[in-house]
């Protein structure tokens, strides 16, 4: 069979992408990470959780005929033709080790594991590249500020793909300063609930041994009766 | 295929009627299932229900236990690896905790062993890709801890038992509902941001088959804040870790207890061969089987390598027969088929619809009963909507949220699912989701008792390859709330065991040579291979072309 017999039987709509300079024929429907297995790539990195939640799959592409260079997350972009891509599935940019305890969540804090953040040029090209649309340039500089609540806030949805940290000419890392930003602002900035803190020392006290040791001891049809017969105080129920 | 606004234009007809329906629906309760009504779509519609799907396993502890199809396969494969080409004597890594996957549940127990005195070099977590690369950072709707005055452990422990039909291994919950606040006061303490409403409280929200609100939540990225904070941690602590590197056997002592893993490099090839007193399997589940042909939520790599290790090995499964199906997978746009579209979303009130915008069942019934009634919709009624490619759905009406609790909360609160579908230009304020279930979560796995031992000496579990925690079907949050204390518990379990100070015995492989002969003796018509370690998606028609090439070639 010559292969545009093939082509014809399936007749699924076709775009042409390059992957890493090679030209491949796919079905126009998939996304850049399908596509590259269709063409053949058992992708080894460059692929997590294939949700849009790891960012391990971030690549960057130019299309026919347009300057830009653009980023995505390959399992989240839909394939389009003329497509020239390269995934980027390791950033060299080490992170700070540090004991969260010791630290107070001040502008101090970001600079000794991150000092880089003094040479940002506001370019704002980390949140050009940034596959989640947040404003990177914001957060840094709020980090630099001392802004660790608003730091934390803007970078918060931040799945850590390291695509900034590549395109800066700071040669900041973004993703680990967010990261930092966050754990600081969720340690010291907010409060551990009272309720919290009570139920965390009944338990410890053993105020629920009683309870458990009846609910451990009923039948099926005992455990059963009490699942039917329980109140229900949040929701409205018909 | 003319299309407005995301969606074609033949589904708009149906969006409209959705859309139209709104303002009358928001106060519409509709009645939720008796135990006799969930019982009869279950056994009419959840595929663990429908004997096509499954078979006996056929060797083993568990011979004679039914489970699906696709878990057969791999409980009836033959070894990846000749455990004649290892060579044990040279060992790589002598440590004394191994801990094999390093997700939610693996990065907590290398956590707690260290907190527990535990030195790092005397711990080595390896993962099959990199570190977190694991359902977790995929967990979005929350995580469950009875810490209001109005609730209590003992409340959680009744929802979880009931959402498992009874089937949980008692001290099993005891143990998850009774460690949830600890947890949440860990994480806290780490630094996890948790959301919280102005004075401070958290915000807890319902989930399918919870009686309280009790679903602590960060936005829908709560598993990824909760996860990248563990990482972070586990990062500063300096604890070794190899990922690509996911284990292919385990090795076993004279005893037959577990004393190690063979790893295998998955970029170079080599193999490595660890010894370790106590070994933590945290491998997961099995969502990239794609179980009854469903598509699925789960991470590249969920391929249930730990169950069928364990299981040459002699560990005791339970619970096999029971699949998770999460409800509300995403039916359209085709890109996205399958991914989740988080339990949350009918937490806040999104209601699920049939294609004249009437609701079709109470929204928050436990996993098993919401999904068998939507698959009931789609199969049993003409009630549902199509796609452009011929798949089936029903509307998770999102939009409503925005009228019950007020503009600009799917933003706040559902910045994941909004950023998702408006990628494919479906924006989730004014327009419904396609859903259908998708293939979600490992309910059963290797049995182990609330300190994390499973049936064999040496080797401990924590997480999805568990079984016995959730019975037959899990709720909402209870798998966020696993890792974490089972985790934390294999953890501690092992650094006791460090204490005790005796060491690994000899090392062999006598347990796969054991596995080889009983499959020997099935006379498979299909010969298999597993571990899996990642799933198939080339196209035929390269798969038709592959060669062989000698190792010293290319």
């Amino acid at each position: 069979m010559s292969k545009t017999e093939t082509k014809k039987e399936n007749a699924l709509p076709t775009v042409k992408i390059y992957i890493m300079g090679s030209a491949h024929e796919v079905p126009e429907s998939l996304t850049i990470m399908k596509a590259m297995e269709y063409a053949g790539f058992k992708i080894k990195r460059g692929a997590g959780c294939r949700a849009g939640f790891c960012g391990a799959c971030g690549t960057v592409y130019r299309k026919a005929g347009d300057y830009r260079l653009y980023a995505a997350l390959a399992c989240q972009t839909q394939v389009e033709d003329g497509m020239v891509l390269t995934q980027l599935p390791f950033i060299p940019a080490p992170k700070g080790i540090y004991d969260i305890d010791t630290l107070q969540p001040t502008e101090s804090s970001i600079l000794r594991y991150y000092p880089e953040v003094a040479r940002c040029l506001s370019c704002n090209a980390c949140s050009k590249v940034c596959p989640q649309d947040i404003q990177v340039m914001d957060f840094v500089q709020y980090s630099l500020q001392g802004q660790i609540d608003k730091a934390a806030e803007v970078s918060f949805d931040c799945v850590q793909c390291g695509l900034c940290a590549i395109r800066c000419p700071a040669e900041i890392p973004q993703y680990h300063v967010g990261m930092l930003a966050r754990r600081l602002h969720g340690k010291y900035n907010t409060s551990t609930p009272e309720t919290l803190l009570e139920r965390v020392e009944e338990i410890e006290n053993g105020t629920f041994e009683q309870g458990f040791e009846e609910l451990l001891s009923l039948s099926k049809d005992g455990l059963k009766k009490r699942y039917t017969e329980r109140d229900f105080v949040d929701q409205k129920k018909a | 295929m003319k299309m407005i606004k995301g969606y074609p234009e033949d589904m708009r007809k149906s969006i409209d009627k959705v859309n139209k329906t709104r303002n009358k629906r928001i106060d519409q309760i509709i009645e939720d299932l008796s135990l006799e009504e969930r019982k009869e779509v279950l056994d009419n519609f959840h595929p663990d229900y429908n004997p096509k799907y499954k078979r006996d396993i056929s060797w083993g502890v568990n011979k004679g236990d039914n489970v699906p199809n696709e878990v057969a396969d791999v409980i009836e494969s033959y070894p990846m690896v000749n455990p004649d080409d290892i060579d044990l004597n040279q060992i790589d890594y002598d440590v004394n905790i191994l801990i094999i996957g390093a997700g939610g549940a693996g990065t907590s127990a290398a956590l707690w062993a260290n907190y527990s005195g535990v030195p790092k070099e005397e711990i080595l977590l390896v993962t099959k890709l990199r570190l977190g690369d694991c359902n977790t950072v995929m967990a979005q709707g929350g995580i469950q801890a009875a810490d209001r005055p109005v609730d209590s452990p003992l409340i959680h422990y009744m929802d979880a038992i009931g959402g498992g039909h009874f089937e949980n291994k008692p001290k099993l919950v005891k143990a998850l509902v009774s460690d949830g606040p600890k947890i949440i006061k860990w994480h806290k303490d780490l630094g996890v941001m948790y959301d919280c409403t102005e004075d401070g409280s958290f915000i807890e929200n319902p989930g399918g088959g919870t009686s309280r609100n009790r679903m602590h939540c960060s936005k829908d990225y709560t598993g990824l804040e909760m996860f990248r904070t563990l990482k972070d941690e586990i990062i500063n602590k300096e604890v070794p870790y190899l990922e690509f590197s996911p284990a292919v056997e385990l090795i076993t002592d004279e005893t037959g207890g577990i004393a190690g893993a063979v790893l295998y490099n998955i970029e170079t090839k080599q193999y490595f061969v660890v010894r370790a007193k106590t070994t933590i399997l945290s491998t997961g589940g099995f969502g990239r089987l794609h179980v009854a042909g469903f598509p699925t939520s789960n991470h590249y790599g969920a391929t249930m390598d730990g169950v069928v290790m364990a299981y040459r090995a002699g560990a005791k499964l339970r619970d096999l027969d029971a699949t998770q199906f999460h409800p509300t997978g995403a039916a359209f746009p085709e890109q996205i088929v399958g991914l989740l579209i988080t339990e949350k979303t009918r937490s806040l009130g999104g209601q699920v619809l049939g294609r004249n915008g009437e609701q079709i069942c109470y929204p928050l019934e436990p996993r098993d009963v919401e999904a068998s009634s939507i698959i009931k919709c789609c199969a049993a009624t003409d009630n549902y909507i199509e796609t452009p490619t011929q798949m089936r759905g029903v509307w998770l009406d999102s939009p409503l949220i925005e009228e019950i609790k007020g503009k600009g909360t799917i933003l706040k609160n559902l910045s994941a699912m909004y950023r998702m579908m408006n990628r494919f230009d479906i924006d989730i304020t004014e327009d419904p989701i396609l859903v259908y279930p998708t293939l979600h979560y490992q309910n059963g796995g290797v049995e182990l008792d609330e300190n994390c031992y499973t049936s064999l000496k040496g080797l401990l579990a924590a997480g999805e390859i568990s079984g016995g925690v959730h019975g037959k079907n899990r709720l909402m949050g209870n798998s966020l709330l696993e890792i974490n204390v089972f985790g934390r518990r294999a953890g501690i379990t092992a650094a006791n065991e460090y204490k005790k100070k005796s060491t690994a015995g000899k090392l062999t492989l006598a347990h796969v040579h054991k596995s080889i002969k009983s499959l020997d003796a099935l006379n498979l018509k299909d010969k298999r291979y597993s571990p899996t370690i990642l799933p198939e998606y080339r196209s035929d028609n390269v798969r038709d072309r592959l060669v062989q090439l000698y190792e010293t070639s290319l």
